[in-house]
């Protein structure tokens, strides 16, 4: 018969890590460091609690394969039981964290990177570790304090780093959703990939869009917040 | 104050509902008959509770049923229905009727998170969960319900990501206090979400079915993104570890795509990754999506594809496509058009 408790080995598989900080970067946004016990590549993902009691909640890391700590973005979602407890962490308590994992991984060739609201988090991760060469990064959000990191990001992007902000306008950035700023491009290249970090609905409809554009489908990676 | 539905309750919550209405205990088993077993359909209805009883359910409970608003039958008898849900969404159910068997495809999502490439329902989004209660209710307000031999949950959005609910609905549907409907004519299908998929099999009895669609890792993550998060391997590692005993069933769902999946390099690593699982796989016919880069399978290479298959010993079916005039087929369900975004 089934044993019951070699099915819950992989939840036991959560380490415990104590918390360096918690910032609030944008209202209801938090980015929450830990200290880093494991090596990743950036785009790979952590699982995360507060206690054994509830499930983990799966996280892109949000910083540098290079750094001491390990961060990850998230807001609070009000009807959740995870976002308003990680959100009340303070510098010295602990969370349990999984070892890293997950096929959505960057590298140095050309790609262009596409995210909306803090689906920014394993696009930054992969920016902090240093693969920003030869890359586009469009970035969705409904309000300009949205933009998480993006003075880093317009820094040493310039150019290739497009804001699309779909509820205020300013002259920086590009008035509506990533899907209009992608339809009003005449031509994507079609030989890049492109990876999309965010909600099922904008991950489909970017997807659909680049494929109506010519680009094959086996040219976009995806990566959906459950 | 709006009334909550008492269809859909567990015995259990029924039972804290009498408690706090300070009726006695076995009330709670009366109501779950009138709830699951009886043609009834209104608390004023259920003739063997107190006067009393009935008045304190009225005040802030109702019945809970809900009808559909529209049903479409297809030329094979297939039936569609549409069912409002209560924050205004929408959601489809299809009836399969083949021979002696009744075969309910119920939604458990309105929408879906999980945007597999080749599947309508993923288009729409997420718009929400549905409670247990409108989950059954697609079983129960149907005009066959009584006729019913099979239940799959392999309508609109992802089982395990509503899981709470989807355990509810078939502890109603499968206990001797509701539907007393035994487990092994109910599979649950997945994508595969690994602590879902361990809870599953430790709670429930019934089937389970698995959407695979292709064994490589590479390929599968840009057809399904929750391969990223949850590989194929560590389902299947999942999966190899449990011993499924002689009744219970674990399927594998597999559409044919022409040129991408159907290749005899599949076949034998699929035959490579479910060796040491009892298991089956059923082959499903591509059911276009509009702006598809994908193409179905054509009917020889399906046939080649299915005894590649059993030559490697793997039982493998071939799904009858149902119900395709009326978008009730397998990935074709949507309720988009409705507003429910």
């Amino acid at each position: 018969m089934a044993k019951a408790e070699e099915y819950s080995k992989k939840d036991r598989e959560l380490f415990e890590e104590t918390v360096v900080s918690n910032e609030e970067i944008s209202p209801g946004v938090f980015l929450l460091s830990v200290n880093r016990r494991w090596d990743f590549q950036p785009g790979q993902v952590v699982k995360l609690a507060v206690d054994r009691v509830q499930p983990p909640r799966i996280y892109s890391i949000c910083s540098g394969n290079n750094e001491q700590e390990l961060r990850v973005l998230f807001n609070i979602k009000e009807d959740g039981y995870l976002t308003p407890k990680l959100a009340a962490l303070v510098p010295g308590d602990r969370v349990l964290l999984s070892e890293p994992y997950g096929g959505f991984i960057g590298n140095s060739k050309p790609a262009c990177w596409i995210a909306t609201g803090t689906g920014i988090a394993p696009f930054y991760a992969m920016f902090q570790s240093g693969l920003f060469a030869n890359k586009r990064l469009i970035h969705g959000a409904s309000y300009q304090n949205q933009f998480y990191f993006e003075d880093e990001l317009d820094r040493a992007l310039g150019t290739n780093y497009q804001r699309c902000c779909s509820r205020e306008q300013s002259c920086d950035l590009f008035p509506g959703r990533v899907t209009d700023y992608l339809n009003s491009l005449d031509e994507l290249p079609a030989d890049v990939p492109y990876y999309l970090c965010g909600k099922a609905i904008m991950v489909v409809d970017v997807r659909d869009l680049l494929i109506a554009k010519g680009v094959p489908y086996e040219n976009i990676i995806a990566e959906i917040y459950f | 104050m709006q009334k909550e539905a008492l269809f859909g309750k567990t015995l259990d919550e029924l039972q804290r509902i009498c408690v706090e209405l300070a009726l006695p205990k076995f009330t709670a088993k009366q109501i779950a008959d009138w709830l699951y077993k009886k043609k009834v359909s209104s608390i004023d209805e259920m003739s063997n509770l107190s006067k009393k009883a009935r008045e304190l359910l009225n005040e802030k409970y109702l019945f809970g049923l809900t009808d559909p608003t529209k049903v479409q039958e297809s030329v094979d008898g297939t039936k569609k229905y549409l069912f409002p849900t209560a924050h205004g969404k929408y959601v489809e159910t299809a009836m399969i009727p083949d021979k002696d068997r009744k075969t309910v495809c119920v939604s458990s999502q309105v929408g879906c998170k999980m945007g597999c490439l080749f599947c309508m329902t993923g288009k729409q989004g997420f718009q929400g969960q549905l409670t247990a209660g409108e989950i059954v209710n697609q079983i129960r307000n149907i005009p066959e319900w009584e006729e019913v031999t099979n239940i799959v949950y392999m309508g609109m959005g992802e089982p395990f990501d509503n899981l709470d609910e989807v355990l509810k609905s078939t502890q109603i549907l499968t206990s001797e206090w509701g539907f007393a409907m035994s487990p092994r004519r109910i599979t649950v299908s997945s994508i595969g979400i690994v602590p879902g998929l361990v809870r599953f099999l430790n709670e429930s009895e019934c089937h389970l079915a698995i959407s695979l669609h292709t064994p490589f890792h590479e390929e599968r993550q840009k057809l399904m993104p929750v391969e990223i998060a949850y590989p194929l391997d560590d389902v299947l590692s999942e999966i190899r570890n449990w011993d499924f005993g002689r009744q219970r069933r674990v399927s594998f769902e597999y559409i044919v795509f022409h040129g991408l999946n159907d290749t005899p390099a599949h076949v034998r690593e699929m035959a490579r990754i479910l060796d040491g699982i009892k298991c089956r796989i059923n082959l499903i016919r591509f059911h276009p999506i509009p702006n598809t880069p994908l193409k179905g399978t054509d009917e020889t290479r399906l046939q080649e594809f299915k005894e590649g298959l059993e030559k490697k010993g793997i039982t493998t079916t071939i799904r009858a496509s149902r119900g395709q005039d009326i978008y009730a087929a397998c990935g074709l369900l949507s309720t988009k058009a409705l507003g429910a975004n």
